[in-house]
C-alpha cells in the first residue's frame, strides 16, 4: 500500500475548488455532456413521434416488431463493432464476412443433412460452423493487426474483398440455396417468436446486454477503453494490449456469426449481394450512438439506439410518401453527419 | 530595431487550473534577460503567450506601448517575436530549407521558388555557423544541429525579440560555446533575448538582468551582477534549499534487490551495470539522449535489448512487457506523463486502478471498491482535486504527477523506477513528491530516479549514476556531490 504522508498533505486532500467560476464551468460542462449522451435517445423519441403522426400504421406492435427484427442483424454486429472501435480499431469486412459465413453455412448444412439423419442436427452443425468461422476470421484480423502490425483499416479492407470474392466463387456468381427440408427446420429461428416477440429480437437483446456488462463492468471492458483512449499509456500500465485487441476482433467475428445464423433462415440463400454495405451501417450505428471513432469512449446502449434509429428512418420513409424511398441512404447519411457535427469537440 | 514588451496582469487558465496569476513586468529593448523559475513556474506559458502560441485569459500584452493579442505564432513573428521551443518545432520529413521557410514560402506566381529559398537558407545557415546542405532531411540532423536550424529559422524571420527555452539542455560544452557566441552577436545587433534556463552558471555569465517567477507569479526583477547563484536558486524555490528535501536515511545493509549486469540497448545504451538495494534511492543523471529512459524501457521489455543479465531479488529475469515486470514487483513511471503516464481523458478512478484492476473485479468491477482506493490515494498522496469525479486532465501538473505515482504504486511494487518525477510540477508539489519518495524507500522499496534536475538528485538520492552517450560514466556517492561534478561526468569533461 502507498505510504501516508505528512499532516499538511493529508489536510490538503479534497479541498473543494475555491474558484466559483471554475465550479460553474464544470457544472455547465457536465450538463452539456449529459445532453450529448441523451442525444440519440431524444432523436429516436422525436423520430417515433414524427412517424406516429405521419402514418397511423407506424405506431403499431407489428410494425415495431418488424423494425426491430430487421435491426437485429446490424444491431448485433454493431455491438461487436463497438468494442473494436472503442479500442481504436475498425473492421470494414463485416458485410463480406457475413456473406461468406452465410454461404459456407448453407453449403455445410446441405452437405451434412443426408449424413446427420435429422435436419435439426444439420442446422445445429451449421450454427456451430457460423460461430467458429466468425471467431476464426476475427482471430486472423486480430493477429495481422497486432502481431503483424498492419493498420486495421488496411487488413480489413483486404479481407473485405477476399471474403466476398470467395463467396462469389463458391456460388458461381449466383446464389447458394438451402435445401427445402432444411429451410423448413431452420425457419423458426428467424420467423419464430417467444412471448409474442420474434426470436431475433431476443437474441439482439441478449447480445446487447452481454456487451453492456462486458464493456462497462469487467476489467476487460476497462482495458478496451484504456487502449482506445491512449494505447501507449495502457501499454506502460502493464495492460496486455495485444491480447485485448485480438479479442475485440474475435468478439466482433462471433457477433457476425450470430447475426448470420439469424439471417440465413430469412431467405434461405446467400448471393454476392448478401450483407452488402453492412459494415457501413454497423459503423454508422456505433457512431450515431455516441462512440468516438478515434476510440476510448464506447457506448453499447447508444449503439443499440443508433442501430434502431437508422432503421426507423428507413421504415418511416417506407410508410410515408414525403421523401422517396430511393433517398433512404441519403437521409441516413445526413443523420450521421448531423450527429457527428453535434458531437464534435467531445475531446 | 528592438521592441519593448510589457506584461500587464497576465492571467492564464487551463480549464479549471490557473497557471498564471496576474503577471506584470517589462522587457527592456536590446537586453538579455534570464527568466528563472522552477518547472511549473509558468515561464514557458508566459513566453507562449508572448509568441502567439497561447492566448491570455485576462490582462494584456503591450508591444511598444500598443496592446496586442496575437492569434497565432505567425502574427507574433510578423511583429518580430520568435520562440524557440524546448521541444523543437521542426517537421522531420521536410528538408532544412523547407523548415526554415515553413508557413512563409517564397513564391514565383503560383509555384514555389525553391532556388531562392535554398539560397536564402544557405546564407542564414552560414550565419549561425552550420555548414550543411539546405536539402538535408531535418530528421537526419543531430539535436545540436536542429537547435541551430531553429535559430536560423528565427533569423530568417527578422526576429527582434528571441525567446530561447532551455537551448543548451541537449548541447555539449563546445556546442554551447558556439551558441553563446551567436547570442552575443544577435544582442550586438539589438535583438532582445529572453533566456530560459535551469543552468544558473549560464544565466550568470550571459544575461544582463534576471526575472524570477514562482508558481505562476512574478517574484522579482534585478541586475544579474547583483545576485549570487545561491540567491537566484533560493528566489526560484522560495525557501532555503535545505528545507526542500527530507533527511537522508541510510538504507539497511542487505543484498541488492535489483541487479543489472552488462545491459545493452541497441542504439541507446551499452554495457550498463548497477545495483539497487532495498531502502536505497539511486539517481540517474545525464544529458537528454544519454540513454537513461531507453535503458529502463528495455528493462521493462518495451525495447529490444542486446545481452546483459538482470536479477530481481536474486532471480534472473527477462521481461517481455511491463505486465511481466509488474508481476515480479517492478513498476515504472514514464517521463512522458500525457503520452505514456496517464489517460488524461479518463477519470481519476479509472487511471488509478488500471494497473491492478483485477483486485476490483469479482468478477464484475466494483466501482465502490475503486472509489475507496481513490479516496485512500487522494489522502495518502495529497492529490488536490475539486471533485473526485474529475478527469485526470483537469488536475494541475503536480497533482497529475501525484496521481501517476499513486497509480504505479497500486500493485505494491518492490522496485519502482520514477522517470523525471517532478517535471512540470510546482515547488510545493515537488517538496511533497520528495518526501513521498523518501517514504517509499523507508518502507524498504528500491527506488530509481531518473532526473535532469541535478539539485534534486543530489538532495534526494543515496548514490547517483551518471550516463553519457549510452555508457555509465560513474556512480557517485551523493554526500559532498556538487552539480559541477555531475555536469562534468555527464558531458565528458571530467
Amino acid at each position: 500500500m502507498p505510504p501516508a504522508l505528512t499532516d499538511s498533505m493529508q489536510t490538503a486532500a479534497r479541498l473543494p475548488d475555491p474558484t466559483a467560476p471554475a465550479a460553474a464551468r464544470q457544472a455547465a460542462r457536465q450538463l452539456r455532456v449529459r445532453l450529448r449522451d441523451a442525444g440519440p435517445v431524444i432523436g429516436l423519441v422525436l423520430l417515433c413521434i414524427a412517424g406516429g403522426l405521419l402514418n397511423p400504421d407506424f405506431a403499431t406492435w407489428d410494425n415495431a416488431m418488424n423494425v426491430l427484427t430487421r435491426t437485429a442483424f446490424i444491431g448485433i454486429i454493431a455491438v461487436g463493432m463497438c468494442f473494436v472501435i472503442t479500442s481504436g480499431g475498425i473492421d470494414l469486412s463485416v458485410g463480406s464476412m457475413a456473406a461468406l459465413i452465410a454461404g459456407s453455412v448453407i453449403m455445410v448444412m446441405n452437405w451434412v443433412a443426408p449424413l446427420a439423419g435429422s435436419p435439426g442436427a444439420a442446422v445445429l452443425v451449421g450454427m456451430a460452423v457460423a460461430l467458429t468461422l466468425g471467431a476464426a476470421f476475427g482471430l486472423v484480423h486480430g493477429l495481422l493487426i497486432t502481431k503483424g502490425r498492419i493498420e486495421p483499416f488496411i487488413v480489413t479492407l483486404g479481407t473485405l474483398g477476399i471474403f466476398r470474392a470467395y463467396l462469389t466463387y463458391f456460388s458461381n456468381g449466383g446464389a447458394l440455396t438451402l435445401d427445402n427440408t432444411l429451410a423448413d427446420a431452420y425457419g423458426p429461428v428467424y420467423y419464430g417468436a417467444w412471448l409474442g416477440v420474434p426470436i431475433p429480437i431476443w437474441v439482439f437483446a441478449a447480445v446487447a446486454l452481454a456487451g453492456m456488462l462486458l464493456l462497462n463492468r469487467t476489467s476487460y471492458g476497462r482495458y478496451v477503453q484504456a487502449i482506445g483512449s491512449n494505447e501507449q499509456v495502457a501499454r506502460y500500465a502493464a495492460v496486455a494490449v495485444n491480447r485485448i485487441k485480438i479479442w475485440t476482433y474475435v468478439l466482433l467475428g462471433i457477433c457476425v456469426g450470430v447475426a448470420t445464423l439469424l439471417y440465413v433462415p430469412r431467405l434461405g440463400s446467400a448471393s454476392p449481394s448478401t450483407g452488402l454495405l453492412w459494415e457501413l451501417e454497423a459503423i454508422a450505428a456505433v457512431i450515431v450512438g455516441g462512440t468516438a471513432l478515434k476510440g476510448g469512449n464506447g457506448r453499447i446502449v447508444g449503439t443499440v439506439i443508433g442501430a434502431v434509429l437508422l432503421s426507423v428512418i428507413g421504415n418511416i420513409l417506407n410508410l410515408t410518401s414525403i421523401i422517396s424511398v430511393y433517398l433512404n441512404a441519403a437521409v441516413q447519411g445526413f443523420v450521421i453527419i448531423v450527429v457527428a457535427f453535434l458531437q464534435r469537440g467531445r475531446r | 530595431m528592438s521592441l519593448r514588451v510589457r506584461f500587464n496582469e497576465v492571467v492564464k487558465d487551463f480549464g479549471p487550473v490557473r497557471v498564471l496569476h496576474g503577471v506584470s513586468f517589462e522587457l527592456e529593448p536590446g537586453r538579455m534577460v534570464g527568466l528563472l523559475g522552477e518547472n511549473g513556474a509558468g515561464k514557458s506559458t508566459l513566453m507562449k503567450i508572448l509568441s502567439g502560441y497561447e492566448s491570455l485569459s485576462a490582462g494584456s500584452l503591450e508591444i511598444d506601448g500598443v496592446a496586442r493579442r496575437f492569434a497565432s505564432s505567425r502574427e507574433a513573428e510578423d511583429a518580430g517575436i520568435v520562440l524557440i521551443h524546448q521541444e523543437f518545432n521542426l517537421a522531420d520529413d521536410l528538408t532544412v530549407a523547407q523548415n526554415i521557410f515553413l508557413g512563409r514560402e517564397l513564391r514565383r506566381g503560383l509555384l514555389l521558388d525553391e532556388g531562392r529559398m535554398r539560397r536564402a537558407a544557405r546564407e542564414v545557415l552560414q550565419e549561425v555557423g552550420l555548414h550543411i546542405d539546405p536539402d538535408t532531411r531535418t530528421g537526419d540532423l543531430i539535436v545540436a544541429e536542429k537547435q541551430l536550424v531553429e535559430i536560423a529559422k528565427a533569423l530568417s524571420r527578422q526576429a527582434r525579440l528571441l525567446v530561447m527555452d532551455e537551448p543548451t539542455a541537449t548541447l555539449t560544452p563546445s556546442e554551447t560555446q558556439r551558441l553563446f557566441e551567436l547570442i552575443a552577436q544577435l544582442r550586438a545587433q539589438g535583438v532582445t533575448v529572453v533566456y530560459i534556463s535551469h543552468k544558473l552558471d549560464e544565466v550568470e555569465r550571459m544575461t544582463d538582468e534576471i526575472v524570477v517567477m514562482r508558481d505562476g507569479r512574478f517574484i522579482m526583477r534585478g541586475q544579474t551582477a547583483q545576485h549570487t547563484r545561491h540567491q537566484m536558486a533560493t528566489l526560484m524555490v522560495g525557501r532555503e534549499l535545505s528545507d526542500m528535501f527530507p533527511s537522508r536515511l541510510a538504507p539497511p545493509p542487505s543484498e541488492p534487490l535489483l541487479s543489472v549486469r552488462g545491459l545493452s540497448v541497441p542504439g541507446w545504451a551499452h554495457d550498463v551495470s548497477f545495483d539497487v538495494r532495498p531502502g536505497e534511492i539511486l539517481g540517474f543523471a545525464g544529458l537528454v539522449g544519454a540513454g537513461r529512459t531507453e535503458l529502463f524501457e528495455s528493462l521493462l521489455g518495451l525495447r529490444k535489448r542486446a545481452g546483459g543479465e538482470v536479477r530481481l531479488g536474486g532471480r534472473v529475469v527477462a521481461f517481455r512487457d511491463p505486465r511481466e515486470a509488474q508481476r515480479e514487483g517492478l513498476t515504472y513511471l514514464s517521463e512522458d506523463r500525457k503520452g505514456c503516464g496517464l489517460h488524461i481523458h479518463m477519470s481519476l478512478q479509472e487511471n488509478l486502478t488500471l494497473m491492478n484492476l483485477e483486485r476490483h473485479a469479482r468478477p464484475w468491477l466494483d466501482p465502490r471498491s475503486e472509489r475507496r482506493a481513490l479516496e485512500q490515494a487522494v489522502s495518502d498522496f495529497g492529490i488536490r482535486t475539486g471533485t473526485l469525479d474529475a478527469r485526470a486532465g483537469a488536475l494541475s501538473g503536480g497533482n497529475q504527477q501525484k496521481l501517476a505515482m499513486a497509480k504505479v504504486l497500486q500493485p505494491g511494487p518492490r522496485v519502482v523506477v520514477l522517470d523525471e518525477p517532478t517535471r512540470g510540477v510546482d515547488v510545493g508539489a515537488k517538496r511533497d513528491i520528495y518526501f513521498l519518495i523518501q517514504r517509499l524507500a523507508a518502507e524498504g522499496r528500491a527506488v530509481v530516479i531518473i532526473s535532469s534536475e541535478l539539485m534534486e538528485l543530489i538532495g534526494l538520492c543515496h548514490r547517483v549514476a551518471v550516463m553519457r552517450a549510452g555508457a555509465l560514466q560513474a556512480t557517485l556517492d551523493a554526500d559532498n556531490l556538487t552539480e559541477e561534478e555531475l555536469i562534468a561526468h555527464a558531458t565528458g569533461t571530467h
